[in-house]
């Protein structure tokens, strides 16, 4: 037994209501940068949809992920070492802009510029990869809420996969929200398909990065990377990903996706696996065992040999103890409401789902049962607006039984908890139809509806004794790195090369370009510009007043000691 | 004593202009171009990247990419063959001059002519996708000019000598004068005789390696040939010195 810990997520997604907060504060976090207009480490789908980048779950045109080969082991789709570097001149299965989109801009400034006229300006869309005008075509939420469904429905990955039915009440519509991040697998395919070795998976906390100064733009993880999570930016060469917030989960904060979620439907904690198990459990014969294999990878925490285990490998005691209250281990092992998404990819992910339990009650009631009946509950979980086979789909490559289980979990947990609210007496029949005790059911009810923020985020910080080589703790002064490379402007290489600055300077600096640069190309006089908003009132930037007039006068304001005041 | 003499003796017999061509050049141009690796690796590693446009336009680099490359690999191992290892091995291993020359214009026209179909291929798009060009940067530009025209060069130098004379056996004095500059005993007068093609395809390469470390084509020198023996997954603990700065002086951390 080797035991790692490793920092994972769950969604609960009957609470998220796609208003993609998620992804707009990441955005503003991560990747407002030139180079990564088009990427989004969060998004949120509307499922049924096509996802992003469009029909990325279509692994047999995009060879993501892990497969069995003939001898039964396991191999990555889009080919191995040799096939990798045969193709590594061009990349015959990358993603295309047009899959994900055309980013762009509004030419704002017309609206301010333009002339006395009859009909209002227009601020035209301009293309951030060319510069030219473009007509908007499709974006990265352009399907959102089943958006131009009767168009674009049917190419949804999924719904060829499932029966004929489904096809049907996809009429009727049904629909919800999938939030997606990184997976920060166990078996991370993009790492393996990294011919530079630049993308590594941490062994304290198994969050997968991609090392900037080592990766050479090969582009081969996009391909590996069956959740197409992986993205290329085209200024800088260099494959960018979700950093699962590293440098705040390092000091215990919550990564920007959770701690902005409206519905608080982001669980953050610690798992313990049993890393010489993953590769026996990847290469599971039957996809649809992939989910035991994957929980059976899983350490129990409360396990004195797994506690004893995690201390002889250097795991330090108060992680294990955090991973004795990780919410995420209690949703995927201790209530088994949680579910991984796609395990079919075989790379064994790590942000995983509470499926949503879609409008049943109102359902029922329609029928003119009464819904809040266990009995009836149950009965209507099998004729869910949302096809238990579409979630099937998604969370257990196929099979409808764990799903159809949690969804029971969940129907059950409602019905006991009415009886409860309402004053009467709570029946055990009903934790127990679902093989659950009562007291568990309660605390499952308090862990998905109360949980406060240290309940939902357990996540111990990186040691202290570190603290002083950690990012954003430096305890040296991060300005003395002022004109510095990196620092907004262009290395000797082109764009962003040379070192790389902190996080806090390059955000900085990145916040302090978008708000004094007004057109969507750098403008020229950009170094001469003053922004108000960062001006903290001391000194006199450059700029800031116009060139003074040379020579004589009366003084220019003086030294500040009083000898130059004209005397009466 | 002796050996300042002998190289008094020699820089008599040659030219200056031969002498600062075939002697100074190469030495400066070896220097900037290892040194100037060195520099670029330490400094900017966060500029070494192929910074490929694959994401604006893939269809006319799936053609041209691959053939340019492949066409260079090959011409590159033409290079090594006809430079680095002796007339007299090849003799020895029962390879006559003929059957050489044979093989290396067979080799050398097929690969030649694909790495310029493919440059220009690849030219031809960087030029006209739009956002391909406007990802090009000056530096780019002359990366390009320098490249096209030592391969141009060195193909002309091939195709004149065999039409023109019956082929130019450049194993007897280019590759001799090539070898001389890594045993630190340049031999100028090798070169001077050479024909005026392999002479300029020469000088263009030596500014080629000198601008190297200056471009992109630095991605060559990280060619990922350790994927085929490295583990699939990397497992990195998280840094010693995490952070963008090396600790200050007195600061390390100690020990484990």
């Amino acid at each position: 037994m080797r035991v790692m810990a490793q920092m994972a997520m769950v969604m609960n997604l009957d609470k998220c209501i796609g208003c993609h907060t998620c992804s707009v504060t990441c955005k503003q976090a991560w990747t407002n940068r030139t180079g990564v207009e088009y990427v989004w480490f969060n998004n949120v789908e509307t499922r049924p949809g096509q996802g992003y980048p469009r029909r990325y779950e279509d692994q047999d045109t995009w060879q993501g992920g892990w497969e069995l080969n003939k001898r039964g082991r396991l191999a990555l789709k889009a080919g191995g070492r040799f096939k990798k570097l045969a193709q590594i001149f061009s990349n015959p299965k990358l993603p295309a802009l047009d899959d994900y989109y055309e980013p762009w801009t509004y030419d704002y400034e017309t609206l301010t510029n333009a002339p006395l006229q009859n009909h209002t300006p227009v601020a035209r869309p301009k293309s951030l990869i060319t510069g030219k005008d473009m007509k908007i075509s499709w974006s990265a939420n352009w399907d959102d809420n089943l958006g131009g469904a009767p168009e674009h429905g049917d190419k949804d990955v999924l719904l060829s996969q499932v029966s004929e039915k489904i096809k049907f009440e996809f009429e009727q519509t049904f629909m919800f929200y999938l939030p997606r991040i990184c997976e920060h697998c166990l078996n991370p395919s993009c790492a393996a398909s990294c011919p530079s070795g630049a993308i590594y998976k941490r062994e304290e906390d198994g969050i997968v990065l991609v090392d900037q100064d080592r990766c050479r733009g090969w582009r081969m993880c996009v391909t590996g990377c069956p959740y197409k999570k992986v993205y290329f930016n085209h200024r800088t060469g260099k494959a960018e990903k979700c950093t699962f917030c590293f440098p705040r989960v390092e000091v215990g904060l919550p990564t920007v996706c959770s701690e902005t979620c409206v519905g608080r439907l982001r669980y953050i904690g610690l798992v313990l696996y049993d890393a010489d198990r993953v590769l026996e459990a990847a290469s599971t014969p039957d996809d649809t065992d992939l989910y035991e294999a994957q929980r059976g990878v899983f350490l129990d925490p409360n396990d004195p040999a797994v506690v004893r285990e995690a201390e002889n490998a250097g795991i330090p005691r108060d992680w294990v103890e955090a991973a004795q209250r990780s919410p995420v281990h209690a949703l995927i092992n201790t209530y088994k409401v949680a579910l991984p998404l796609h395990p079919e990819y075989r790379t064994m992910p790590m942000v995983w789902y509470v499926p949503p339990l879609s409008p049943v009650v109102d359902a029922v009631r329609d029928t003119g049962q009464d819904a809040e009946d266990h009995r009836n509950l149950f009965a209507a979980v099998d004729a869910l607006r949302i096809p238990v086979d579409y979630l099937a789909q998604l969370f257990t490559a196929g099979d409808p039984a764990p799903v159809d289980a949690v969804l029971r979990r969940l129907a059950a947990m409602r019905a006991y908890m009415r009886d409860i609210n309402l004053g009467r007496e709570p029946d055990a029949r009903i934790p127990e139809a679902v093989g659950m005790g009562e007291e568990q059911m309660y605390d499952m009810y308090r862990l998905l509806a109360l949980a406060k923020y240290d309940e939902r985020y357990v996540i111990p910080p990186a040691h202290a004794e570190q603290a002083h080589s950690l990012e954003e703790l430096a305890t040296v002064c991060s300005l003395d790195y002022d004109g510095g490379p990196g620092m907004g402007g262009s290395g000797p290489f082109g764009e962003s090369s040379g070192g790389a600055a902190p996080l806090a300077v390059e955000n900085f600096h990145a916040l302090r370009h978008r708000q004094t640069s007004d057109t969507a190309a750098t403008p020229t006089d950009k170094a001469r510009r003053v922004n108000l908003f960062n001006w903290d009132g001391k000194g006199r930037p450059p700029g800031l007043f116009p060139n003074e007039p040379s020579g004589g006068g009366n003084g220019t304001g003086g030294n500040g000691d009083g000898k130059d005041e004209p005397k009466p | 004593m002796t050996a300042p003499a002998q190289h008094v003796t020699l820089a008599a017999e040659t030219s200056t202009g031969g002498l600062l061509l075939w002697v100074v050049l190469p030495y400066v141009c070896l220097a900037v171009f290892v040194l100037g690796h060195i520099w670029r690796y330490r400094y900017d590693k966060f500029g070494w990247t192929t910074r490929s446009s694959q994401l604006y336009e893939r269809r006319l680099l799936r053609i041209g990419s691959p053939l340019f490359h492949f066409g260079i690999l090959v011409v590159l191992l033409g290079h090594i063959g006809g430079l680095v290892i002796p007339k007299s091995w090849t003799e020895a291993a029962g390879i006559s001059e003929h059957v050489y020359h044979i093989g290396a214009v067979f080799l050398g026209t097929i690969a030649g002519v694909c790495t310029l179909g493919g440059l220009t291929i690849l030219i031809y798009r960087r030029r006209t996708v739009g956002p391909v060009f406007s990802a090009t940067t000056r530096n780019d530009k002359a990366m390009y000019v320098s490249l096209t025209l030592t391969i141009a060069l060195g193909l002309a130098a091939t195709v004149a000598a065999n039409t023109v004379g019956g082929g130019y056996d450049y194993r007897e004095t280019i590759s001799p004068w090539f070898r001389s500059v890594f045993y630190f005993q340049p031999d100028p007068d090798l070169m001077t005789g050479a024909p005026v093609l392999f002479q300029l395809h020469a000088l263009s390469a030596l500014l080629l390696f000198a601008a190297w470390p200056f471009t992109r084509l630095v991605h060559m020198l990280t060619a990922p040939v350790g994927y085929l023996t490295r583990p699939y997954v990397v497992y990195r603990s998280r840094d010693t010195h995490l952070g963008a700065r090396a600790p200050r002086r007195g600061w390390e951390r100690s020990g484990t």
